[in-house]
């Protein structure tokens, strides 16, 4: 089976995000950028498919500016075979990632397409339900478990009560959930390496699809920021100040 | 305008989160018709059909809606959507799952999150774990939306009195299929819900270590949360993170234990309108949002806090 893993280039969890001053996005400039976390999750359940004997090739895709080339890099190091880039300046939104992934999709011919349930930079947690249902592909989001035997996909989905699983006909469209697994650190010699895999370079243009986008940010501001309160010095003052000064217990 | 709202449940019960969608479609206009798609769920119509304002209820029953499979639910509302300028669903994990596949079928960008109705095309969401507001305005002839719950008050869930129309049920998609489920079991209420939350985090050290949290939760009818850091150690289930990636509450009270307090955990939370933090490093950012900050080991504090409660009960 040949799987298509998207990986996306966000801004380091680790960041606190500000916005702008004049309120027409967020500071980017000097801002550390990694690949979004999900995605991380996302290819390393794509290695250890392959690492099972259950997937042949493994294709990263990135879509953005050219240095998403280091996301793909990432995602090759990792043990993806060959990346992809869709190059563009572009802003591109869900529904425009969607619709280049699809294309991709197409030209590619994967058995199965794992992304990231959310990007924790617009937090979105769309692209991947709409890439499926473009396809006309059935979906199993949010998956903590993926199961391959004989061309069926079983995914246990974590839902708001819990745990769901759900069998999926191949082809099919997997987004990640925290728990699928943990990633992999990547080694140096394994960096050396994937500097040697394939990277394909196509413009949106190539693949035929309007990116423009739906959505106008027409600002961007911070949230009032919370007041830190008061520092009690006992459990008993505490239970106190709950009862008599805030009135919530 | 004409609004369809995706009604969330359990083919049983109308879950909490469809009353502050509909709030939500209220501030866009008043022509509100619900969608109750599932298989024996005649209750769920009815319950739906009492919540002040809504003028219409759609019944789709069929076998393969019961587990709410999002290629068949989607390709349903897809099929219903025609005549409607508003499409809402709760952001659930349900409506998370279903509605981009409706936007995308419909070739119209989904507006995910919002926390506020500026106008009938213009909407905030929070995006970066809630460090910032975008104001979004919509180009497209349908909104697809999902809504943030704690941002808009539950409708008023009786009163009311809509009619209840069959609909036809859409062909199943035949490409997905419900294996299994395996749902927390819980008296406590749903953590979306609760007026009280006392969540745990990494401090906790293990999942025995949340009977304390329990003790405590159930003295002031909470429910239970976690950071992820406590999920993943598999102390408590999925389903009690709170945070960026999990569930968003703004419960009148919410008592972190033993959460440092990251930006992502501090997304799901910090609306609380109380927020109470016990941890034993006074420099914790969590205390950065506490109204009440105890710094103190929790295994000591929690115990001491469960008898002080007793003693409130007893006075
Ligand atoms: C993509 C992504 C998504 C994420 N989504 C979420 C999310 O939705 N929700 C979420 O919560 N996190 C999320 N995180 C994780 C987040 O970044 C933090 O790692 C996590 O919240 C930390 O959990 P914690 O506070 O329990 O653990 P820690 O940060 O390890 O903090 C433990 C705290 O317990 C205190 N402590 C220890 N022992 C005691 C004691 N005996 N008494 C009192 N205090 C004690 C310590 O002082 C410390 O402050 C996400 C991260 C990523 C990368
Ligand atoms: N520009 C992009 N390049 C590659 N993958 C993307 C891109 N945008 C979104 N994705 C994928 O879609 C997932 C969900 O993103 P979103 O719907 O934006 O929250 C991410 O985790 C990625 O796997």
């Amino acid at each position: 089976m040949k799987i298509l893993v998207a990986v996306k280039r966000v801004v380091d969890y680790n960041v606190k995000v500000r916005a702008k001053a004049d309120g027409t996005g967020v500071e980017t400039a000097n801002v550390k950028m990694s690949m979004n976390p999900f995605d991380e999750i996302a290819v390393e359940e794509a290695v250890r498919l392959q690492e099972a004997g259950k997937a042949k090739e493994i294709v990263a895709v990135s879509l953005g500016v050219a240095a998403c080339q280091d996301t793909i890099r990432t995602a090759l190091a990792m043990g993806a075979d060959r990346g992809i880039l869709v190059e563009t300046d572009a802003e591109l939104q869900p529904l425009a990632v969607a619709k280049l992934l699809k294309a991709v999709v197409e030209k590619e011919k994967p058995d199965l397409v794992i992304l990231g349930k959310q990007a924790i930079d617009d937090d979105a947690n769309q692209t991947g339900q709409m890439l499926a249902a473009l396809l006309g592909w059935p979906q199993g989001t949010f998956a903590s478990k993926v199961d391959i035997d004989a061309g069926a996909i079983n995914v246990t989905r974590e839902i708001d009560g819990g745990l769901e699983t759900v069998a999926l006909k191949s082809p099919a469209v997997v987004t990640t959930d925290l728990r699928l697994n943990e990633p992999r650190f990547v080694k140096l010699p394994n960096i050396m390496k994937a500097k040697k895999k394939p990277l394909d370079v196509l413009k949106p243009a190539d693949l035929g699809v309007d990116v423009a986008p739906r959505l106008i940010t027409l600002k961007v501001q911070e949230p009032p920021k919370r007041q830190a309160g008061i520092k009690v010095d006992t459990v008993a003052a505490l239970v106190d100040k709950l009862r008599n000064e805030a009135h919530v217990i | 305008m004409s609004i369809l709202v995706i009604a969330e449940h359990d083919n049983a019960v109308l879950k909490a989160a469809t009353l502050n969608t509909i709030t939500a479609a209220t501030q866009l206009g008043s022509d509100i018709a619900i969608l109750v798609a599932g298989h024996g769920c005649g209750a769920v119509a009815e319950a739906a059909a009492k919540v002040v304002g809504v003028k219409k209820v759609l019944l789709a029953d069929a076998p393969y809606y019961a587990h709410q499979l999002a290629e068949n639910v989607a390709a349903l509302v897809v099929g219903l959507a025609g005549g409607y300028t508003h499409i809402l669903a709760p952001a659930t994990a349900a409506g998370k799952n279903m509605l981009p596949r409706v936007a995308a079928l419909l070739d119209v960008a989904q507006i995910s999150d919002i926390v506020k109705v500026e106008s009938v095309n213009t909407f905030v969401r929070p995006i970066y774990a809630g460090n910032v507001l975008a104001t979004v305005q919509s180009k497209d002839p349908v909104k697809v939306i999902t809504v943030r719950g704690t941002a808009f008050p539950a409708a008023t869930a009786t009163g009311g009195f809509a009619v209840v129309e069959t609909v036809a049920p859409a062909a199943d998609a035949g490409v997905s299929s419900f294996v299994g489920q395996q749902l927390t079991k819980s008296d406590r209420p749903e953590l979306t819900a609760a007026r009280t939350i006392v969540s745990g985090g990494r401090g906790m050290g293990n999942g025995e270590n949340f009977k304390l949290l329990e003790d405590v939760a159930d003295k002031l009818g909470a429910a239970v949360g976690a950071s992820r850091a406590a999920v993943d150690a598999g102390f408590v289930p999925n389903d009690y993170q709170v945070g960026q990636t999990g569930k968003v509450v703004a419960p009148d009270l919410y008592i972190a234990v033993g959460i440092s307090g990251a930006i992502q955990h501090l997304a799901g939370m910090k609306d609380s309108k109380v927020i109470v933090a016990i941890n034993k490093d006074e420099e914790a950012p969590i205390f950065q949002v506490a109204d009440y900050g105890l710094v103190a080991d929790l295994f000591a504090a929690v115990p001491e806090m469960s008898k002080e409660l007793d003693k409130l009960k007893a006075a």
